[in-house]
């Protein structure tokens, strides 16, 4: 008799269970005790062991198969002396969908032809629900170009299709300082301080409203950590009066090593180069790194295309571009230059901050907030020394990126920082 | 017959819209009236846009014939039988209008002949030569009157000499001059089809372009080749007066955009200068549905401004179009029923389309129109001399013009001008029905050769990524 596996309940909750994978191949000897499989559900990923002995006839649920509910058959064990061909005899049910992989494609956001065409293919849209969302294509566009998070929106086409009125709708609510901005679960709105000062409504731009909502968003849909680094930057500094000395064809800053180093550790840590996109993680193949350029409306992220293959002049020289055309009136970056990215750096060194904490720009996963490079006495062999240091702090989305992890790309951040020699290679 | 009988939904007037509100309501399970004046299908079927397309197609086919000999052909003399002209064009309406009334029957819908008037109360007078034959009550009323031809003070039609579309149609025999007041739809598809019969057709427009409605390169691609094929047009003119002289002449006095007064002769003289609702004795304002110059002032879902009356179609005002008739017919019933996902008619996806030699179609803003509402715009253009399809079929003029917002490619209008663009447009109206950017068009596979290739590499042209110019 074939004997069935079937998904466990391993917990009490457990409803459904993912196949992470298969330890053991079909025909595989099979003892109890021997691992079968791990099996990954909302709360951790654990192995399955073999209670049988025999041989691994079928696997029926094969590795990445999602959402399978407990007690349904993910594969089948033939006790000694059984053929494999009784498992024709086998009425096995289909797997009910198939194997869903979470991360497999590779998706190369800076595509320069598909650019040109359509802006608004850059990265991923910016919705996290679950699932497909239905809306126009002219709706679709027009939530990237304005940040909107199509997954909020509800529609109002057929079948609740998101169109182009939902988007204006969305958009002029967001105009009148409308309760749009507080969450439906907010006790009561915030009052205002009418009759108390004299006061004044200043009227915002599209893009102050975009910062607002997507920051807003950010904050309270994203799980936000924090890591914080002190590297000491003597070295660099050095490194960068002698580059600077030598030619006049450049002029690096202290940023653009910072640019050159997380592009560096992100390739050494890919893990973090990631984000959460419909319930599943998503690993680019790229590192595109977006640096905060603060202009009189508010602020834009333009966009350091595979960062990790530029060197410092070319990044220096394209970062300088870049914020001219931010800065200058009317701003001039089309929207695949500042849309998409899948990294981002602020740098408040040059206001005095010794360390803050950013808020992550999704569906990015972390941004790097930099404190200004000073003098600091520290502690070196023992004895109390003179360093110029700068504090970084990392903020992760947990979804994405663990503790460990965070802290794999610091210290591969950290390394190239103080050794500033190794990211010129 | 039926007398005073209740209904869920009584629709006065028997047209495009009308009828097909009572289709709908009855599929959705609605007890249907519909009270008509004269002949069921309306103005479109019996005197308007089905025979006008039946009178169209002769005039298109005795144009190919006169240009048999391009194509390698030919046959004895033409000539043919005004008579048998129009009489087909009245069976072709004829059999359509029992077509309507087979389909009201099948849908169980009730129809009543007479004139109908609002009684108050969802009650509905139904009357026959002045005399009532019966009471109708339905908790929702909706007039669909329809429209009739504008009459100017000075340039009254008496049907002999000076016509409207009615006269028109039926012609005894085709005009050796004919004068054309007003160059929209109606207007010029006359002057196309006496053109191209014959007839020494003049057309005088008010405004300062033909087919004052569509865009400014179509209309004036339009006059050129009206120009071409022998038709004089004033434009920025005005008819002052119109004279009967003897039994076969009429005198115009047409004052010129110079401002000068030309007299000229004509045998036959066609208006076509607009058309009012059909607001009049059907007790309207007595119930509280407002009138606002000839026309019933409606909300977004058709509701006037009395509970559980509602209007429909041409008698609401523009577009003057059955299709948005129609349209507006099945959204409104919709609505009563409360029928999910309802939307409001959106002008700007209803689609226009003039059967005159070169056809005219269009959707949606002009390139001024949407400059005017302050958007950017990328602006595509592919002419009829680029495509194979048009070469082949002898047809090489004409032109596909796209207009995108530059900022979101939303397609906001496209124009076309040349053979068959009525039946091409509706791929355009799709697009934008389903707010499509331009991206999507130009990712759509078109078969070649067809014309509609010209609608693709129009937007092509507007990113400046055509192919075949």
């Amino acid at each position: 008799m074939p004997i069935n596996v079937l998904m466990p309940a391993l917990s009490p909750t457990m409803t459904e269970g993912n196949i992470a994978h298969w330890i053991k191949k079909e025909g595989d000897n099979v003892s109890a005790g021997d691992l079968l499989c791990e099996i990954e559900t909302d709360k951790a990923t654990m192995e399955l062991e073999a209670i049988d002995d025999g041989v691994l006839g079928k696997i029926v649920a094969p590795d990445g198969t999602e959402n399978v509910p407990v007690n349904s058959l993910i594969g089948i064990i033939l006790e000694e002396g059984e053929d494999a061909a009784v498992l024709g005899g086998l009425d096995i049910p289909a797997v009910s969908e198939a194997p869903t992989k979470i991360a497999a494609s590779p998706q190369t956001p800076a595509a320069p032809v598909a650019q040109a065409v359509a802006p608004q293919a850059t990265l991923a849209p910016v919705a996290r629900s679950e699932g497909r969302i239905f809306a126009s294509p002219l709706a679709r566009r027009m939530a990237t170009q304005s940040g909107l998070d199509l997954a909020a929106i509800s529609g109002s086409g057929p079948n609740g299709r998101v169109v182009k009125a939902d988007i204006e709708a969305a958009l002029s609510g967001a105009t009148t300082a409308a309760p749009v901005a507080i969450p439906a679960s907010a006790p009561s709105p915030i009052s205002p301080l009418a009759g108390i000062r004299p006061y004044q409504d200043i009227q915002t731009s599209k893009m102050r409203k975009v910062i607002a909502q997507r920051l807003q968003e950010s904050k309270q849909t994203v799980p936000h950590f924090y890591l914080t680094v002190d590297c000491e930057i003597d070295d660099l500094l050095k490194v960068r009066e002698e580059l600077n000395g030598r030619s006049d064809a450049y002029k690096l800053s202290v940023n653009d090593f910072i640019v050159r180093a997380s592009a560096l550790a992100l390739r050494r840590v890919p893990e973090c180069n990631a984000s959460w996109i419909d319930g599943g993680l998503r690993q680019y193949s790229g590192v595109d790194i977006s640096v905060a350029v603060a202009i009189d409306e508010g602020l834009v992220t333009p966009i350091l295309r595979n960062a990790d293959h530029k060197g410092l002049s070319s990044l220096s020289e394209e970062i300088k571009e870049l914020a001219a055309r931010a800065r200058a009136k009317p701003m001039g970056l089309m929207p695949e230059e500042y849309q998409g990215g899948t990294f981002s750096i602020s740098n408040l060194g040059m206001f005095g901050i010794k360390e803050f904490a950013a808020i992550i720009n999704p569906p990015q996963s972390m941004i790097l907030a930099v404190g200004a490079g000073e003098q600091r006495p520290v502690v070196k062999d023992g004895a109390l020394a003179i360093a110029a240091m700068m504090s970084c702090t990392l903020s992760a989305d947990h979804r994405v990126v663990d503790g460990a992890a965070g802290a794999r790309f610091l210290a591969a951040f950290k390394g190239f920082v103080e050794e500033p020699l190794t990211m010129l290679l | 017959m039926a007398t005073n009988k209740s209904f869920d939904v009584v629709i006065l007037g028997g047209g495009p819209g009308g009828y097909v509100a009572a289709i709908r309501a009855a599929q959705l399970g609605l007890k249907t009236a519909v009270v008509e004046r004269e002949h069921l299908g309306g103005i479109c079927l019996n005197w308007g846009c089905i025979p006008t397309k039946t009178l169209l197609r002769v005039s298109e086919i005795r144009h190919t014939l006169d240009r048999l000999d391009e194509f390698g052909l030919s046959c004895g003399e033409i000539s043919f039988d005004i008579s048998k002209i129009v009489k087909r064009s009245r069976q072709v309406a004829g059999q359509l209008s029992k077509g309507v009334e087979f389909l009201l029957k099948k849908h169980k819908v009730t129809v009543v002949m007479g004139d109908g008037q609002l009684a108050g109360g969802g009650k509905l007078i139904v009357s026959k030569d002045g005399k009532e034959i019966c009471q109708l009550s339905a908790k929702h009323i909706i007039v669909a009157t329809g429209a009739r031809a504008r009459r100017l003070p000075d340039l009254e039609a008496d049907g002999e000499l000076v016509w409207t579309y009615k006269e028109a149609m039926v012609p005894k025999a085709i005009p050796k001059s004919l004068l054309v007041i007003g160059s929209g739809a109606i207007g010029m598809e006359f002057a196309s089809f006496y053109s191209d019969l014959g007839a020494e057709v003049t057309v005088v427009e008010m405004l300062t372009r033909v087919l004052p409605v569509e865009d400014e390169e179509i209309s004036a691609q339009a006059e050129k080749q009206f120009k071409k094929q022998g038709m004089k047009i004033f434009t920025g003119a005005t008819v002052q007066s119109l004279k009967k002289k003897g039994k076969n002449t009429v005198r115009a006095s047409i004052q010129t955009i110079d401002r000068k007064t030309d007299h000229l002769d004509f045998e036959r003289a066609i208006l076509a200068v607009g058309i009012v609702g059909n607001v009049e004795n059907i007790g309207l304002e007595e119930n509280g549905v407002q009138v606002h110059r000839g026309h019933i002032k409606t909300g977004p879902y058709m509701e006037t401004t009395a509970p559980g009356i509602y209007a429909i179609g041409d008698v609401t005002g523009a577009p003057w179009l059955a299709h948005k008739a129609m349209h507006e017919g099945v959204l409104c019933v919709e609505k009563i029923v409360g029928v999910d996902g309802v939307h409001p008619l959106n002008t700007s996806n209803v689609p226009g389309c003039t059967y005159c030699r070169p056809q005219i179609a269009s959707v949606g803003l002009s390139e001024a129109a949407a400059l005017d509402k302050g958007y950017a715009v990328r602006v595509g253009r592919f002419p009829f001399t680029g495509n194979g399809k048009a070469i082949a079929l002898g047809e090489a003029e004409g032109m596909v013009k796209t207009v995108f917002d530059a900022k979101t490619g939303e397609l906001l209008g496209a124009h076309m001008i040349g053979a068959e663009v009525t039946e091409l447009i509706q791929g355009y109206t799709i697009a934008k029905a389903m707010e499509c950017t331009e991206v999507d068009l130009m990712q759509t596979i078109f078969p070649h050769p067809t014309l509609s290739e010209m609608m693709h590499e129009s937007v092509l042209d507007a990113y400046d990524r055509v192919l075949h110019i």
